[in-house]
């Protein structure tokens, strides 16, 4: 019960922060949409080249990406909140009122989980006014989201044990960098089969190129590799559990 | 004058140097986003029309886009930093000019962009780019990318001026990534086939910065091109200078 209090109690400050500061807010909100509009508009062109064999349209190509990025960097950004708050002070006053300093990490990603759905849910008002198509039905789509939703929380515990160990916003590149190049090491603009030199090479064995290529077959309405996606996923998250928690421990430590 | 501007570009320049937080990503990062989406967008050589087979001798110039920007970031932050700390306050009790201070506090930004520049050059070249306009075309590269670094960085200046806080610089950063990606970055004008996104790439100058500098790469002495690229980069710098002095004004009577 301490845990779920002390869970609530943070998630409850983190959206109230964030809610009551639009420069905190809002730029993250935005950033996925210029994405999806750039890249959906500029690059449309790219499903004519030979070889491209996915059938939902590009600009359901690319909502895909933008969608699994948003909910990458959803987490991210709930990493900066977590270094600024050590930073202020606040963080150490919470770890010495906490009953349960595992319900912070908890708390940390219900609101970062809050600041993604707000995200998804506009990104994916954009994108159907855009014209996407979406071939998938609803178990599809719910396949697509529980996806997204994973990665958001996997971003959120990277970020949250970057932040704890560092306890500085400074340690911001070190958050953004590695994600930002483990999902452009995937297949971005187009399927995995038109990559080709270093670079097929490497998005073969970024396990990020199976969850971003899952997620397409959802949309698409023929799911492919759904085992290996949710699986890398939840192993995913489970390592980054350990490593936010690790995190968490140091940050005790430094007191 | 040319003093004043000598004095205060120094000491940006100086501060720059000596933090490698900020400028180790602006040399690393476009490389790294260069080196990953020349590889990523290479199908897109097959569209007929593609003005080239080789996908980095196009993307190159976005480099030196993305250099700017961060420029646009660094010149700014320090201004706001000087704002804050009330240096810019003490500033204004000595006989230093407004003009001689926006055009040294860009110091830094351009030392920068001077090293970006070459490095990113430097590293195309040795990645087998061919510069079809010959060591002339080169030189005129640099002397491009350090006129464009030049008026982003008194756009970043304007910024400061006006929020008068690094967060408030910042927070720019993801409209002023758009505005680029929204141009013909990625794809020729003509093989964009979204016919809202072709509209406001032909209407952004960006695209013509951007053309200015591929011209000189894949194509060779393209007058137009350059005359185009030239009249948006004095544009912006006039634009931007203007804005940057009559704020100026504005916080020297405010403070």
């Amino acid at each position: 019960m301490r845990f779920v209090n002390v869970a609530f109690a943070v998630a409850y400050r983190q959206i109230t922060v964030l809610l009551k500061n639009p420069s905190l807010f809002l730029p993250p909100m935005l950033f996925p949409l210029m994405n999806f509009a750039a890249y959906a508009g500029g690059l449309s062109r790219l499903h004519q080249v030979p070889g491209f064999d996915f059938h939902g349209g590009y600009t359901a190509f690319q909502f895909v990406f933008v969608l699994l990025q948003s909910a990458a960097f959803g987490g991210v950004f709930a990493g900066f909140g977590i270094a600024r708050d050590f930073e202020r002070g606040f963080a150490r006053r919470l770890l010495v009122a906490a009953p349960n300093r595992s319900g912070i990490i908890v708390g940390y990603g219900l609101a970062a989980l809050f600041r993604w759905a707000a995200i998804a849910i506009l990104l994916t008002i954009v994108a159907l006014i855009a014209g996407m198509q979406v071939g998938g039905d609803g178990i599809d789509l719910f396949g697509l989201y529980a996806l997204g939703l994973i990665f958001n929380q996997v971003g959120l515990l990277w970020a949250c044990g970057v932040a704890m160990r560092f306890r500085s916003v400074q340690a911001g590149p070190l958050m953004q960098t590695p994600v930002f190049m483990a999902l452009f090491l995937a297949p971005v603009y187009v399927p995995l089969n038109l990559l080709r030199g270093w670079i097929h090479a490497v998005a073969k064995v970024n396990p990020l190129t199976y969850i971003v290529e899952a997620a397409r077959g959802f949309i698409e309405g023929q799911p492919t590799e759904v085992g290996m996606a949710f699986g890398l996923a939840v192993a995913l998250l489970a390592v980054f559990a350990v490593w936010a928690r690790t995190g968490l421990a140091n940050a005790e430590r430094a007191g | 004058m040319a003093h004043q501007v000598w004095l205060i570009a120094r000491r940006s320049v100086v501060r720059t140097f000596r933090q490698p937080g900020v400028w180790i990503p602006p040399l690393t990062f476009p490389l790294m986003l260069m080196a990953v989406n020349s590889n990523g967008l290479r199908a897109a050589t097959h569209l007929p029309g593609f003005p080239t087979h080789s996908f980095l001798a196009f993307f190159m110039p976005f480099s030196f886009l993305q250099g700017a920007l961060f420029a646009t970031g660094i010149a700014g932050t320090d201004l706001a930093r000087d704002i804050d700390t009330g240096f810019l306050n003490r500033l204004a009790l000595t006989p230093v000019s407004g003009a001689a201070l926006l055009l040294g506090q860009i110091g830094g930004a351009v030392g920068l962009g001077i090293a970006q520049t070459v490095v990113y050059l430097g590293v195309a070249l040795a990645a087998g780019v061919h510069i079809d306009a010959g060591v002339g075309g080169a030189l005129l590269i640099v002397v491009l990318a350090i006129l464009i670094v030049i008026a982003w960085g008194n756009l970043g200046l304007w910024i400061a001026l006006r929020t008068g806080s690094g967060e408030g610089v910042q927070s720019q950063f993801p409209l002023l990534f758009f505005v680029t990606f929204i141009s013909s970055i990625n794809l020729p004008r003509n093989l964009i086939s979204v016919t809202w996104f072709r509209d406001i790439a032909t209407i952004n100058p960006v695209s013509y910065m951007i053309e200015s500098l591929r011209s000189l790469v894949i194509v060779g002495w393209d007058g137009e091109a350059l005359a185009l690229g030239f009249l948006c980069i004095f544009g912006l710098m006039a634009v931007s200078l203007f804005l940057s002095v009559r704020q100026l004004k504005v916080r020297m009577t405010r403070t």
